[in-house]
């Protein structure tokens, strides 16, 4: 197997009473494609939020390339390249399609940004003001850039390049989303539910997407319930439950694995429509199709 | 050594017994905040103005009608909380809680325009409030209790008793209590949320009015002024307490009461009012929670577009912008010197609105302690040219060292959230303004400095009405240049990308502190040569030449022109500052203006006239 780029190893997280996510260790190489999926409250977007900067770990370590980044402020994991989306959105909802993604651009400014200690600070204002030809030719480059990005997403974006986000769709908003953390650059790219809220179309024209990301070679890490998603994009599937991984191997492996039907039974329902407050309520949507079917449907786009 | 002795000598009893009694006063005060905060998740700043009524109505009773204590304090009770009801009723309900930090802004409004009416009412001067309690002492130990300490203390200690009882013993106070836990359940549960709102804004209003007799009684002396100070103590008691925990206020209260007394005995009674907010400065940073939480809280979700509602700006046609600065450039030429000195005064005031609509509009730091940069800028300034420096290198200084002090200063404040960062902001406002009081070797203490050179630059004079017009006007057309530029470039979507999420912003590599203190520092020069420049205009000023009031009002031009937006802060300070001064009723009524305004803005047009940007 391939050395991998990001490991991690006793990842730990405790939330007062609970261990949201408890010891978990996960690895994933240079043009690797790893899913995480469980039921609700399993500890994936914990995990994900402690591996990309959101959230400190209790205790665990994570490496990129050999490089300790454990408990690393979000924006350093930023600059060495973990780029990340959220379940439940956060564009800017004020800024334009084309800003939000040029702030995706913000760590690869060199030109406009400054890091020079202690006059750093007034260079930075100075040079925005000025706008050197340096400067200018850097934005210029960027925002062809983000062009080419937003036009990845088809007619969907691109009309609405410079229509602030809040009068988007929900599915176009996710869009944005992916459209910024690809403008990152990243080393790893990390998808939490895609295609959460979106309907049948809106999902197989993302997995579309998706694909084409991984074609590209891109490390990529996924969560996701819908699970002909996850079988057919995944090189490697890992299950959580309870904070725990229950099952780790190839696609088929783990959808065969009883621990992992077990689990997505015993919660007797997957992927119901949560309120966007992180509480512990019992999701109100059953099971539409076993695992075994292969789709574990989330029904409702109640999320928006 | 002298701070030893004092240590040694200063009689412990005697100030520990007053710092209760102060703080059982505080005490109350800071319950009614607590339960505001935890019913409609507010500060609410209007209940420094409901003291003061209570104050008033107090006097109104026992001087003016003779009635006896008892039915004094009742009547306090009834008035005061009927006018805490009707500001839930007029100000705070119609906004529909459509943002967090707008019916903050409302109670500010409402504020000014209780005080103005206590000054119509009752001329703005303290009077006696002489009361027939027996001046008796007994002697404990090596200090004094006398009949008015317990007087005072026993009307809190009763009061509190009540408020209990109600909470505990009564449907309503149930509701109120279920409320405070999870205003959606309470809703779900069939709790009429209206009526929770009203009684609780009630019961804080007899409370802070009871407040203000108490504190009337003590001193001999009620003062229309009082009301903000008031108002911040009850502040400092709950962010010790933990915001919305009533017994935690009380122990808020007491708790600085004590330190108060304390300190007046240590250092002396002009500090009195920095202990305080040194006080709330540390609690908001290291202890956030309050000091009675118990371990870690979650984490709340993130306050974003707090008040920034989501419209689009409206750009002036940039023809339209050329015709207005040509109107601007040939008005000193009509030969109406008091309108140039009007004008003149109000581009000062853009220069601040300026500063204050890139912070709080463009950043999301909204700021109430804004006047502290513009101070920065004018003392440096003024302390600097009446040595000897000439005047143009003043402003420049004056404008570096508010960038300068003013960032390092609100730089803890960064992490802040939401209501936190307008009360932080306030606390630097008021500790600043507290420093210039007493720092007199430096400042010249309460004399103020005087006789600060006028206007020039390089040597030449800007004496006249019209040099000094076009001057200012040059320089805020500038700096609005200057920032216009700034929007544009990267940093501009930075700066909207943490006001809008921090938490995504930070994701993509935004260093959100770093980002907030360039936005600070630019807003900190601009304040501060505004500042400066009011200092050579004045020739005069000192601690109380930019107080709260003025951190108020460029906040009202900032919003009523749509936070963020550049030509929006100029209409504003045009509009607010200039406005009053051409008609002579409205200047005489000037507060009740100003708060009549914002109250009407947050109310029906909270983007502002403009837009925010
Ligand atoms: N900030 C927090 N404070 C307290 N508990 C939290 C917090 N964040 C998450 N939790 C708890 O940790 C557990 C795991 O939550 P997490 O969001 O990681 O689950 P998930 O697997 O992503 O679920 P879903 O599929 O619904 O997104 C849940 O019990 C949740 O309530
Ligand atoms: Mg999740």
């Amino acid at each position: 197997m391939a050395e991998p780029i990001l490991t991690a190893t006793g990842i730990t997280r405790r939330f007062g009473g609970i261990t949201a996510v408890d010891g978990v260790d996960l690895h994933v190489a240079e043009g690797e494609f790893l899913s995480v999926i469980g039921p609700n409250g399993a500890g994936k977007t914990t995990l994900f939020n402690l591996i990309s900067g959101q959230d400190r770990m209790d205790g665990g370590k994570v490496t990129l390339e050999g490089r300790d980044i454990t408990n690393l402020s979000p924006h350093k994991m930023a600059e060495i390249g973990v780029a990340r989306t959220f379940q439940h959105g956060r564009v800017f909802g004020n800024l334009t399609v084309m800003d939000n993604v040029l702030i995706g651009c913000h760590v690869r400014m060199k030109a406009a940004r400054s890091t020079v200690p202690v006059i750093g600070p007034v260079l930075e204002l100075g040079k925005a003001l000025i706008q050197p030809k340096a400067v200018r030719e850097e934005e210029e480059a960027m925002r062809e850039e983000a062009r080419a990005i937003i036009a990845t997403f088809g007619e969907r974006l691109t009309p609405r390049t410079d229509n602030p986000t809040y009068t988007l769709s929900y599915a176009n908003r996710r869009r944005v989303e992916i459209a910024r953390a690809l403008a990152l650059h990243p080393r790893i790219l990390i998808l939490d539910e895609p295609t959460a809220g979106m309907n049948e179309s809106e999902t197989a024209e993302m997995q579309e997407i998706i694909a084409g990301l991984k074609a590209e070679g891109r490390t990529i890490l996924l969560i996701e319930h819908k699970l002909n998603m996850v079988m057919q994009l995944s090189d490697r599937v890992m299950a959580m439950d309870d904070g725990k991984v229950i099952s780790h191997g190839t696609p088929s492996e783990v959808r065969h694995d009883p621990k992992v039907i077990e689990a997505y039974l015993g919660h007797s329902s997957i992927g119901g429509a949560r309120p966007a407050a992180r509480d512990n309520a019992e999701p109100q949507e059953v099971i539409t199709a076993g695992p075994t079917q292969g789709r574990i449907g989330r029904t409702g786009g109640a999320e928006a | 050594m002298e701070f030893l002795s004092s240590l040694i000598s200063m009689p412990w009893l005697d100030y520990s017994i007053s710092g209760l009694v102060i703080g059982s006063i505080y005490a109350l005060m800071a319950v009614g905040l607590a339960l505001i905060f935890g019913v409609a998740n507010l500060i609410n700043f209007a209940h420094g103005a409901v003291f003061t009524v209570g104050a008033y109505i107090g006097w109104t009773c026992l001087v003016g009608l003779g009635l006896p204590l008892g039915v004094t304090i009742v009547a306090v009770a009834a008035v005061s909380g009927g006018v805490g009801a009707l500001i839930e009723w007029l100000a705070i309900r119609p906004l529909n809680r459509q943002s967090r930090i707008a019916p903050l802004l409302a109670t500010i409004g409402v504020a000014l325009m209780l005080d103005q009416i206590i000054h119509i009412v009752f001329s703005p001067t303290p009077r006696a409030l002489p009361a027939n309690i027996p001046d008796w002492r007994i002697a404990v130990g090596n200090g004094t209790i006398g009949a008015i300490d317990i007087t005072i203390f026993a009307t809190a200690v009763i009061s509190a008793a009540a408020l209990y009882a109600f909470l505990f013993r009564t449907k309503l106070g149930m509701a109120v209590r279920a409320t405070a836990q999870d205003d959606d359940a309470a809703k779900q549960m069939g709790v009429n949320i209206n009526a929770v709102n009203m009684t609780v804004f009630g019961i804080a209003g007899a409370l802070g009015g009871i407040a203000g007799l108490l504190v009337g009684l003590y001193y001999n002396s009620i003062d229309p002024n009082a009301s903000f100070q008031m108002m911040l103590k009850g502040m400092v008691a709950i962010v010790i307490g933990g915001m919305a925990n009533v017994p935690g206020a009380i122990g808020g209260g007491l708790i600085l009461g004590l330190i108060e007394s304390w300190g007046i005995g240590l250092f002396g009674a002009s500090y009195r009012n920095l202990f305080a907010f040194v006080l709330l400065l540390v609690m908001l940073l290291f202890r956030p929670n309050g000091i009675f939480a118990r371990g870690k809280e979650r984490a709340a979700e993130p306050m974003t577009g707090t008040f920034v509602t989501q419209t689009k700006a409206i750009t002036l046609p940039r023809p339209l912008i050329w015709v207005l600065i040509g109107v601007a450039v040939i008005l000193p030429m009509a030969n109406m010197p008091y309108i140039t000195q009007v004008m003149t005064n109000a581009y000062l005031y853009g220069l601040a609105a300026l500063a204050l609509t890139l912070v709080s509009g463009t950043v999301g730091l909204v700021s109430i302690g804004h006047a502290a940069l513009v101070a920065i800028g004018a003392y440096a300034s003024a302390l600097l040219t009446t040595k000897g420096l000439p005047v143009s290198l003043g402003i420049v200084i004056g404008g570096a060292a508010a960038a300068l002090i003013g960032t390092a200063l609100a730089y803890p404040a960064f992490r802040l959230r939401g209501h936190y960062v307008a009360i932080g902001t306030l606390a630097l406002g008021e500790i600043v303004a507290l420093v210039i009081l007493n720092w007199e070797g430096v400042t010249n203490g309460a004399l103020g400095v005087f006789a600060i050179p006028p206007l020039e630059i390089f040597g030449l004079p800007l004496y006249g009405t019209k040099a000094s017009y076009w001057f200012v006007l040059a320089l805020m057309l500038g700096m609005a240049g200057l920032q216009v530029r700034l929007l544009k470039s990267h940093l501009g979507r930075t700066w909207k990308a943490i006001r809008e999420d921090t938490v995504a912003a930070e994701t993509y590599g935004v260093s959100s502190n770093y980002y907030k203190g360039l936005a600070f520092g630019f807003a900190g020069f601009t304040a501060g040569i505004a500042g400066a420049v009011t200092a050579h205009q004045w020739s005069f000023i000192n601690y109380d030449s930019f107080n709260l009031l003025f951190s108020v009002l460029i906040l009202t031009m900032a919003i009523l022109g749509g936070l963020g937006n550049v030509s929006g802060a100029i209409l504003g300070a045009i509009l607010v500052a200039a406005l009053p001064e051409m008609f002579r009723t409205l200047a005489e009524y000037r507060m009740l203006f100003y708060g009549a305004a914002l109250v009407i803005l947050i109310r029906f047009r909270p983007q502002g006239l403009l837009g925010s940007g």
